[in-house]
């Protein structure tokens, strides 16, 4: 209802014309084409015969979409606890000596590495014959056993602690010290200050933080392919690999349904975090 | 007395910790890039000792000195004088991102301005633009192929560019930067008459300076680093950005590939450094509620 009431406000004001040129080109290029990627997915491919949900069980239980499925979990279930904890670790030694304020800029540095470099430099550290190997005295492919995951993880915190950092400090130096200080007066200890006043100031920075790192750990697909290809070792297959793969063997009523589960599930976190978000104003 | 004691020295190990930590992740984060710069010094024939155990199966390592024997910069004349690919492949690069940029100027910013100022953040329609940003390539290659492909625009720069304009994820951060201005600044604005552009172009934009600019050098790293869209939409490799063309080159190049990179990298590492404080400054403010 509100929301319905929300439209026509939004269209009735005259200063829509802002919005125009950037919605005409959301609607055009993804909006409108998705449609037709709804209706596409309750189709077969090539006749376009109306099938029902037959598409979605097809795809809910092929292998490699589950496989993937599972790996892309996995691997935010790894990194994102990961990258939220360490990068608030750093950013909490940062604020505390703020002489360390000017080598924030080194942690930024990551985010202009193209994902074809690092690669490289995954090739020279991680190969068969590479320098872990020679470290270790081993003669181990890195990239093509389950490591590979791990290695995934580690190339994501690389990537992203720096802008992490950047945005947990910035919730940091918003805490007024008032709040601080009034805990310490009334006999708050460091750890006690941390978890009752600390944390739940941070709350209002989360949601940029967790979107954020949502949106890059999508991206950390780059280095999957540029290193495996379309088929890379099976702990590192993504949910991006199977969508490519189906986009390149012209599986077009798979790919519809797969895109329209991603953007069903994608929807509803977003929906539950902005829910949880509106609540804290 | 005792306790002030132990206290002290666990601040003094606290702080040694953090020092330890800050370099440590500091050395961590360069190691990598220091690799990449000594590669590209390194001439073909020493990288040819350094990989022949890779000719030879599973046996020795390859070998690595930080500082060549000879220090050369042919890797990079090679790239720059003797390789006409990789040149075109760089303007390709910097003709999308300056298409791109544009388009979130003229399109992004107006957007962002709408959300901000007459939503406040609410409406369904700013919620799809969130997750329009949170979605990966992949879930909507299929709709933007269908276009694409009804407009003849596969294979050539303008499959690329398009959709990358109309990306939310600009709009979002600038939306962050405008909805830190007080709304009341708009109003006295509003009673001197000016009408809404020119509160947009004299008040907004300035004030929101940092958030716009941050978005645009994310947007720029984004495009510098493109690899899916490409390699979806471009057949024709001339018209590929050079981000995949470093994905080309293998390890029996070692040398051109790290110089290819480290330019790349140059690039890029300009943009940073000229934008730096306001990268920072928008990223803080896309962080704070508001």
């Amino acid at each position: 209802m509100r929301w319905k009431k929300n439209w026509k406000y939004t269209l009735r004001n005259k200063n829509v014309l802002f919005l125009l040129p950037s919605l005409a080109g959301v609607t055009f290029f993804v909006m409108v084409p998705f449609a037709k990627v709804v209706l596409s997915s309750f189709c077969t491919a090539m006749s376009g015969e109306f099938v029902g949900i037959k598409n979605y069980a097809t795809v809910l239980r092929n292998s490699a979409f589950r496989l993937a499925a599972a790996n892309t979990l996995r691997f935010m279930a790894a990194g994102l606890p990961l990258l939220l904890i360490l990068s608030l670790g750093l950013a909490l030694m940062i604020h505390r000596k703020p002489v360390y304020d000017r080598y924030k800029y080194l942690y930024l540095l990551p985010m202009a590495v193209p994902a074809a470099t690092m690669v490289l430099v995954w090739k020279l550290l991680f190969s068969e014959q590479g320098f872990l190997n020679r470290a270790l005295g081993t003669h181990v492919d890195f990239l093509g056993e389950k490591s590979a995951f791990l290695i995934l993880v580690i190339s994501y915190l690389w990537k992203n602690l720096g802008y992490t950092v950047v945005l947990w400090l910035a919730g940091l130096k918003s805490i007024p010290g008032e709040i601080i200080d009034a805990a310490k007066v009334d006999g708050a200890g460091k750890v006690q200050v941390f978890f009752k006043v600390t944390l739940p100031c941070l709350k209002g920075s989360m949601f940029t933080i967790l979107v954020v790192s949502i949106l890059n750990s999508f991206k950390a697909f780059r280095e999957v392919y540029l290193v495996g290809g379309a088929y890379p070792q099976k702990s590192i297959y993504m949910i991006q690999n199977v969508f490519n793969n189906w986009y390149v063997n012209l599986e077009q009523d798979k790919l519809a349904a797969g895109a329209v589960l991603l953007v069903a599930v994608l929807g509803t976190v977003s929906f539950l975090l902005r829910r949880q978000w509106d609540r804290e104003d | 007395m005792n306790k002030n004691n132990a206290n002290r020295w666990l601040s003094w190990c606290m702080d040694k910790l953090s020092l330890f930590c800050m370099i440590g992740t500091g050395i961590l984060i360069c190691m990598p890039l220091v690799i990449l710069f000594c590669g590209s010094v390194t001439d073909a024939i020493e990288w040819k000792e350094r990989t022949a155990p890779l000719l030879l199966d599973n046996q020795g390592y390859i070998s690595w000195k930080w500082i060549p024997d000879y220090p050369t910069l042919e890797n990079y004349k090679e790239l720059l004088f003797y390789a006409p690919d990789f040149l075109v492949l760089f303007w390709n690069s910097i003709k999308i991102a300056a298409c791109i940029l544009v388009g979130h100027l003229l399109i992004g910013i107006p957007g962002a301005w709408f959300f901000a100022v007459y939503q406040k953040g609410r409406g369904v329609l700013f919620f799809i633009y969130i997750v329009l940003m949170l979605l990966p390539f992949q879930a909507t290659m299929l709709a933007k192929y269908i276009v694409l492909n009804s407009a003849g625009l596969l294979d050539s720069e303008w499959a690329v560019i398009l959709p990358s304009v109309f990306s939310t994820f600009p709009v979002f951060l600038i939306y962050r930067g405008f909805r830190r201005i007080p709304a009341e600044l708009f109003e006295v604005a509003r009673i001197d008459g000016a009408n809404e552009w020119t509160i947009l172009v004299k008040i907004g934009m300035p004030l929101a300076e940092s958030s716009i600019t941050s978005a645009f050098v994310l947007s720029f790293f984004e495009v510098w680093n493109m690899v899916e869209e490409p390699l979806a939409f471009l057949k024709d490799m001339s018209l590929w950005p050079l981000s995949l063309f470093l994905a080309q080159i293998d390890t029996t190049q070692a040398g051109r590939a790290c110089a290819a990179s480290v330019i790349t990298l140059i690039v890029s590492f300009f943009v940073f450094g000229i934008f730096k404080d306001s990268l920072e400054q928008g990223i803080v403010s896309s962080a704070l509620k508001g």
